[in-house]
């Protein structure tokens, strides 16, 4: 047994500084708005799962969850849908405007939300998309499809040419090549740019409030009309956003092992 | 690596370029007729040409949020960026212990914008708050809704436990790739430690890096859930940061024109900072080569 090293308890001081104020979401989460309010302890008092109840029986709560799950997933699905093909191009081909198609692609990342509230509601307005969940999901692919293409041409350009070759000498068609052979290839990418598109699309709150209303309302804004509607119950928004750990949580566990294998993007 | 020569890889980008031309260039389009249009309501519009933008770039109040935003993000950037490395130099690289720390690492990362406001609130405030019951317990004051340089604290904080994971994450990633060779290429020569960090770790880094730091300017300058739901704003104007003007003007005031033409100079600044921050990560690189 080696003894303690001090990078060793930097770290653990770090990730215990990182979990306090989640604990204390979680601790908040299982008590009543009165004992909040009344007492404070370290532990939970008269700790109860009644806010969790009062959270999976009401429809207009859960459905929120559901409501962002759906527009997050579509949202990555049409993301790496797109953005693997188009961040091939970039990573293998020399063609006329490359650099400022790619250039121009990460300035929509760079444009602030806030900008494009108002014309988003006019324009999905227009289009009949108001209010519902691919709103939401084609909304977010303007800040996550730039961020895809650029994390998996850094992936993709770590690939060698010389397997695109081999596979059309030995006789494969491009679609073929590309799901058979250079998909696997590059497996970690795919994991990778799944989970940065799925964060990003799942914290996202401004856009997604300014496209819906009911139908497609996600859960970050149940919680923030609940606190104008009821003044604030501060267990019941803590259980909710104890709630909304779990979806990311589990996207996490999926990637761990993408992110532990390293990948250095950009050719050294 | 070199590239080959095909316009065809065109229709390979063609989907992505509909995709983000309908979100982007329709929505921008809008922006830009706003700007330059006035309106007396019922729909009637008079070209005002760059009035409002004048106007906007007169006015004191975007200045200072200028460089509130400015100090902010700078401040942001040079704690989570050296935290983040250090911190990804001390994770562990084998055994139960790393998918452990990746997962409470990244916990942080997932927390929708308004919750970690939630978070924050809770874990702040001075009667139900951890954090600031027991700094009253050791006999600071500390209330982030009356003091200006509190709710700075807070709101910094809060944006340093919400996205250095971030940078911790990609740096992790970036030295999991270095080939263990080059680590023992150092130990023959007898490198120091810091030598291995600034001659082989750093280098390799140098994509993750710029991936981290663009990433963090990009969105630290955008910030706007998070300390809306904190602070609102305040005391005053002290978190009054460009998003949460913005969002002021153009939802609650109605203010097109100006709110647009402020849109579009916010945009451009994000644009040129981006700029200069890849220019300058990409020099420093090259200079590394020679």
């Amino acid at each position: 047994m080696k003894a303690v090293r001090p990078s060793g308890l930097a770290l653990t001081c770090y990730l215990i500084l990182l979990m306090l104020p989640l604990y204390w979401l979680i601790k908040m989460s299982l008590q009543s708005n009165e004992d909040i309010l009344g007492t404070f302890s370290l532990l939970p008092v008269n700790p109860s799962f009644d806010n969790y109840i009062t959270i999976f029986t009401d429809s207009s709560w859960y459905l929120g969850y559901v409501n962002s799950l759906t527009y997050v997933l579509m949202n990555v699905t049409i993301v790496l849908l797109v953005a693997l093909p188009a961040a091939y191009a970039f990573s293998r081909y020399r063609f006329i405007g490359d650099k400022h198609m790619f250039f121009w692609l990460l300035s929509n990342r760079m444009a602030p939300p806030a900008v494009f509230l108002l014309p988003f509601f006019e324009l999905y307005h227009a289009v009949g998309l108001f209010d519902t969940h691919i709103a939401v999901a084609l909304a977010h692919c303007l800040f996550n499809v730039p961020l895809a293409v650029w994390i998996l041409e850094g992936f993709m350009s770590s690939v060698p040419r010389e397997v695109d070759e081999m596979a059309y000498i030995d006789g494969y068609s491009f679609p073929r090549f590309f799901v058979t052979v250079f998909l696997p290839l590059v497996r970690n990418g795919v994991g990778v740019t799944a989970f940065f598109c799925f964060m990003y699309s799942w914290i996202e709150l401004l856009m997604a409030r300014t496209l819906t209303l009911t139908d497609a309302k996600p859960i970050s804004v149940t919680m923030t009309r609940t606190i104008s509607a009821a003044g604030l119950d501060w267990g019941l928004l803590a259980a909710a956003g104890t709630l909304t750990l779990i979806p990311g949580a589990l996207v996490i566990w999926f990637v761990r092992n993408y992110i532990a294998k390293g990948f250095a993007l950009g050719r050294v | 690596m070199n590239k080959v020569q095909n316009n065809r890889a065109w229709f390979l980008i063609l989907p992505v370029f509909v995709l983000v031309a309908f979100s982007a260039i329709i929505p921008l389009m809008a922006v830009v007729n706003y700007s330059v249009q006035d309106s007396f309501g019922g729909g009637v519009w008079i070209f005002v040409g760059t009035e409002w933008f004048e106007s906007v770039l007169a006015d004191e109040r975007l200045h200072d949020a200028l460089g509130r935003q400015l100090l902010f993000s700078g401040l942001v950037l040079a704690i989570q960026i050296p935290l983040g490395v250090m911190i990804a130099l001390t994770l562990p690289t084998r055994g139960w212990l790393v998918p452990l720390c990746l997962i409470v690492l990244a916990l942080p990362l997932l927390v929708p914008f308004n919750v970690v406001g939630t978070i924050w609130q809770l874990f702040a405030r001075v009667d139900i708050g951890l954090l600031g019951h027991t700094l009253a317990d050791l006999g600071i004051e500390f209330n982030y809704t009356d003091d200006p340089l509190h709710a700075w604290i807070t709101v910094v904080l809060m944006d340093v436990w919400h996205w250095t994971p971030l940078v911790v994450l990609l740096c992790y990633s970036g030295l999991r790739a270095i080939p263990p060779a080059f680590y023992q290429a150092a130990r023959i020569d007898g490198a120091s430690r810091y030598a291995t960090f600034r001659y082989i770790e750093l280098p390799k880094l140098r994509g993750v890096l710029t991936i981290a730091v663009l990433l963090r300017f990009m969105d630290s300058f955008m910030i706007f859930t998070e300390p809306f739901v904190v602070t609102g704003g305040g005391p005053g104007n002290a978190t009054n940061f460009l998003s949460i003007v913005l969002t002021n003007w153009a939802i609650e005031r109605r203010d097109l024109g100006p709110a647009a033409a402020f849109s579009i100079i916010y945009f451009l600044i994000v644009l040129l900072i981006c700029w200069m921050f890849y220019t300058a990560i990409t020099r420093i690189g090259q200079a590394d080569k020679r």
